[in-house]
């Protein structure tokens, strides 16, 4: 799997990312800077990692959004290929337009970063064919701006068009706003784009891909994407 | 303008011993420099004398104290550096911006090792949540890691937090960093040869903080909020890049020698390095990039956040200004590296300072305050002990498990991004915080402790107790320690009894350095914490590394499944005297022997690795804070399972159940386990007390408390 982790100014989770994809698949992925204008040559996956880039100081990820590399991500979103948001990633995401809606301040009003359960909501997408629909996964959050949000006829639109892929829940699966950590309306986790190759999720997959981390249920997804891109490769 | 060394923060004798070297008066500028650089905060003159009094020396030890960070070895080649350094003054001043540059200040210490920064510890003391005042400083402080460790993403992995009435108007924010660092890859502050260049990567230079060291070096005042100006503003963004920047230097080879601008800026950090490598330095201020118009002086103290000094040789400042300029940071030669021993500093072509650089760091004369022990220790009333029924035990208990000290802490970790970098094992709210180093996959073990109830009561036994409580949780977790670091927070040492108490606290920790060969590799001096309100009670907080064998998990210290046999490890009763029950209770003051026995402590600690390292105990606790049912309470709670303790009535005594001091703890060991864990402790002092299962907590056939309460209880709810 030919990966690229774009790396903007106050990044921090790029190398945790590379780390996770290389000890699920055993694959090296590439940092590329965000002053690039071009992915490198036959990049399949595009990950946009989490972290503060350029401090959060504006809206996260307003300003990433305006980096040199955005463009090259926006054609290979275009193109078909998989892209993934992670965290600040998902903010970078839904500031590029590429997803809908925006990631607003806890309700709670402090950083969380804590082992949450989310419910995976379709198993029909390049991220998480791997998994069952309705498996509750174990994966921490970390964040102060993971409330998802949506003005009511676009949430309608986004919720009939199916494009929620992951839901907070209960250890046992249940959805409710008592198990949402953040108040993200309708416990909304992470969505994808219409055509379900790009996908933003305030959950960090790559903080639970080695059980010695306290939990593996992030790993299907590196593998979901990885037997993707091998389909593709054949057809 | 006119010389006023006391203006300047010198003493009459300093002065005249600043002549005596100079032979000549210094100017404006000499003097505010001296004046920062001699203040207890940069000299250490008060205890210079007391820290040589610390083992420094192993074979696992790479790098000593002298450095920014001590050095140990933690295998493969990797090393792990780690320093704690305090932030109290500026944190009770701006709670939010102290503690947050408190963090940005020691992981560039990390940095300066050439380490890269793996994880952050946090020693809190702070004041009673009663008083309206302490409540806010505590939530700014900790708003203040979190927005800085957050953002600059270093994990906070764990740490020690503390509460009392004499940190109300001056709690203690005592930060450690620990960071990776290749083993033939150290950068040192002491290979810097004429010629090089002096470069300053990172922020601008502002008016921010000057003169901070010195403010750190007197009492708290009431006109103290007066002192904004002294604390500096942090930068997490800022830091962050510089960070990435400097290791990207580094890692094409690029450092001679590096330096962190902390307390006193440039003119520490580059005065240092000429000093520590025996060559003189020249700044030309008028190169250093600003963010105001400042006078040469105020450019030489400048605490501005987020900077570094790098050393390097001339052909290298393109490549090195090209990685800045890729980091968009600043990044300007402001002077080279002399041969003539002297720290000058040059502005419009004149020279505005020029000092010997050994006298700017290293000339203050120590200072030889009396020390006085104190003569009429207050007795406090004591109510005394008896046997104990379960109401009152029920009672206790309960109010020990809502003690701020010993309740979830988890509203404040929880605002702590404590899993970035992907390495933390052990996370925070346990014995031992664990971390994997990625590049070598070994597991590092660290803890924090602090008890200044016990350095009140005997400042050496206290002190020698602190320092056991941070490494009897790694030796039950199943690593051996391989250094301490420390920070001695102190009220002023003008006070005779305040001096023999600080004395008293290093002669502790040293023996027990010595005497169970874990070196102090780094540390920190915080004094004159006290206001008008009072002082503080002695406060050394002890950090301590510990490394886990290869292929060994740590030794859980929180579960049970319900069958398994209770045993206890050490003496039956503990000591009352400074513990917490004591203190809530006001009965036992004076109950039990307290001693400090490194015969029982070495024989402690092989017994415990042994029994980890052959994996003949499914958990393992120390006994701490609030005893033998506390530590029983902790891991009900966290099991969401019940025990029962075989105990006859002659044996339930408040020391037994709540009794501290020595090492103590409780084992959960399975029945296939039972023989090799006995033969293990032959020897040493072990029963059997009882065994988990059932949803309370009994003595006997008598119910203390249910597990349901008891998690309510520690929750606070």
């Amino acid at each position: 799997m030919n990966t690229s982790v774009i790396v903007f100014p106050g990044s921090n989770c790029d190398l945790d990312v590379v780390h996770a994809i290389s000890s699920a698949l055993g694959t090296q992925a590439d940092l590329v800077w965000h002053d690039d204008n071009e992915l490198p040559q036959g990049t399949e996956l595009v990950v946009l990692p989490g972290g503060f880039s350029y401090g959060d100081y504006l809206r996260c990820g307003a300003m990433a959004a305006k980096s040199p590399i955005i463009r090259a991500v926006i054609e290979h979103a275009g193109s078909g290929l998989p892209v993934l948001g992670i965290c600040n990633g998902f903010q970078v995401l839904t500031e590029t337009g590429l997803l809908p809606g925006a990631l607003l301040a806890n309700r709670t009003l402090s950083f969380i970063c804590d082992f949450c359960h989310v419910r995976v909501e379709r198993n029909d997408t390049p991220f998480t064919s791997l998994y069952r629909k309705g498996q509750v996964l174990r994966i921490p959050i970390a964040h102060y701006e993971g409330m998802y949000f949506l003005p009511g006829d676009e949430l309608a639109k986004i919720e009939t068009a199916n494009r929620i892929v992951f839901r907070y829940c209960s250890p046992e699966g249940e959805v409710d706003d008592s198990f949402s950590p953040n108040g993200a309306l309708n416990c909304i986790a992470g969505i994808t784009n219409e055509a379900g190759n790009v996908l933003g999720m305030m959950p960090h997959p790559e903080r639970a891909s080695e059980s010695i981390l306290g939990s593996v249920d992030g790993l299907p997804l590196w593998q979901s994407l990885s037997r993707w891109l091998e389909g593709r490769n054949r057809s | 303008m006119k010389t006023d060394f006391r203006s300047a923060g010198l003493t009459a004798s300093e002065y005249s011993a600043i002549r005596e070297l100079l032979q000549r008066e210094p100017n404006f500028a000499e003097l505010r420099i001296l004046g920062v650089m001699w203040s207890e905060h940069c000299s250490y003159k008060s205890t210079r004398r007391l820290l040589s009094l610390f083992p420094k020396d192993g074979e696992q030890v790479v790098q000593g104290p002298g450095e920014n960070a001590g050095i140990v070895d933690a295998g493969d080649g990797w090393g792990i550096a780690f320093k704690v350094e305090s932030h109290n003054h500026p944190s009770a001043v701006a709670p939010y911006q102290g503690a947050a540059t408190g963090v940005g200040g020691i992981i560039r210490d990390i940095l300066a090792m050439g380490a890269r920064p793996a994880a952050l510890m946090d020693g809190l003391c702070l004041g009673l949540k009663t008083s309206s005042r302490a409540a806010a400083l505590a939530d700014g402080i900790v708003k203040g890691i979190a927005g800085y460790g957050n953002a600059v993403g270093v994990p906070t992995i764990g740490g020690k937090t503390l509460y009392s009435e004499c940190y109300n108007g001056n709690p203690l924010v005592n930060a450690m960093c620990l960071g990776t660092v290749k083993l033939d890859n150290i950068v040192s502050s002491r290979t810097a040869l004429p010629g090089h260049l002096a470069v300053l990567i990172g922020s601008r230079t502002g008016r921010d903080g000057i003169a901070g060291a010195a403010f750190a070096s007197s009492e708290l005042s009431d006109d103290t909020r007066s002192s904004r100006p002294q604390v500096q503003i942090g930068d997490p963004f800022v830091e962050k890049l510089l960070i990435e920047c400097c290791l990207e230097i580094h890692s094409k080879g690029l450092i001679v020698a590096m330096q962190d601008m902390g307390a006193a800026g440039i003119t520490s950090s580059s005065s240092e390095i000429a000093a520590k490598s025996g060559t003189g330095i020249r700044i030309e201020a008028d190169l250093v990039p600003l963010r105001e118009k400042m006078e040469p002086w105020e450019i030489a103290l400048s605490e501005s956040q987020e900077r570094m000094l790098l050393i390097a040789e001339p052909e290298h400042l393109d490549e090195i200004g090209s990685i800045a300029a890729k980091w968009q940071l600043e990044c300007a030669a402001i002077g080279e590296v002399t041969d003539d021993g002297l720290f000058v500093m040059t502005s419009g072509g004149s020279t505005v300072v020029s000092l010997p650089a050994e006298m700017v760091g290293g000339g203050c004369p120590p200072v030889l305050w009396p020390s006085k022990r104190p003569s009429s220790e207050t007795t406090l009333p004591d109510g005394g002990t008896g046997p104990l029924d379960s109401s009152v035990i029920r009672e206790t208990l309960a109010a020990i498990l809502r003690d701020p000290g010993i309740s979830d802490k988890s509203a404040i970790y929880k605002q702590y991004d404590y899993m970035v970098q992907t390495g933390t094992v052990v996370p925070p709210g346990r014995s031992v915080s664990v971390f994997r180093v990625r590049q070598n996959g070994r597991l590092i073990g660290v803890t924090m402790e602090a008890d200044p109830w016990k350095c009140s009561i005997d400042p050496f036994k206290g002190a020698a107790e602190t320092f056991l409580k941070a490494l009897r949780p790694l030796w039950l977790s199943g690593a051996a320690h391989l250094g301490m670091t420390n920070c001695l927070n102190y009220p002023s040492p003008e006070n005779p009894e305040n001096f023999w108490v600080l004395e008293e606290s290093v002669k502790g920790l040293a023996a027990v350095a010595g005497d169970l060969s874990c070196p102090v590799v780094s540390g920190n001096v915080s004094l004159y914490n006290e206001n008008p309100e009072g002082k503080i009670m002695p406060t050394p907080m002890v950090g301590v590394v510990g490394l886990f064998e290869k292929n060994l998990l740590p030794l859980e210290d929180q579960s049970a499944s319900g069958r398994e046999d209770i045993f206890l490890a050490g003496d039956l009763p503990g000591a009352l005297e400074g513990s917490l029950f004591a203190r809530l209770t006001g009965n036992g003051v004076h109950e039990g022997r307290i001693s400090y026995d490194p015969a029982k402590e070495s024989s402690f600690m092989s017994r415990a690795l042994e029994t980890a390292r052959g994996d003949l105990a499914t958990c393992a606790r120390p006994i701490a804070g609030g005893g033998l049912l506390t530590a029983l309470s902790r891991i009900c709670i966290s099991s969401n399972m019940g025990l029962t303790l075989l105990l006859e009535p002659p044996e339930i005594t408040p020391g037994l159940l709540f009794g501290e001091w020595g090492p103590r703890a409780v084992y959960l060991v399975p029945e296939g386990s039972l023989n090799g864990f006995l033969e293990t402790w032959d020897g040493f002092p072990v029963k059997k007390i009882g065994f988990t299962g059932g949803s309370s907590l009994s003595i006997g056939d008598r119910e203390i408390l249910p597990v349901k309460k008891m998690q309510k209880c520690w929750r606070v709810e």
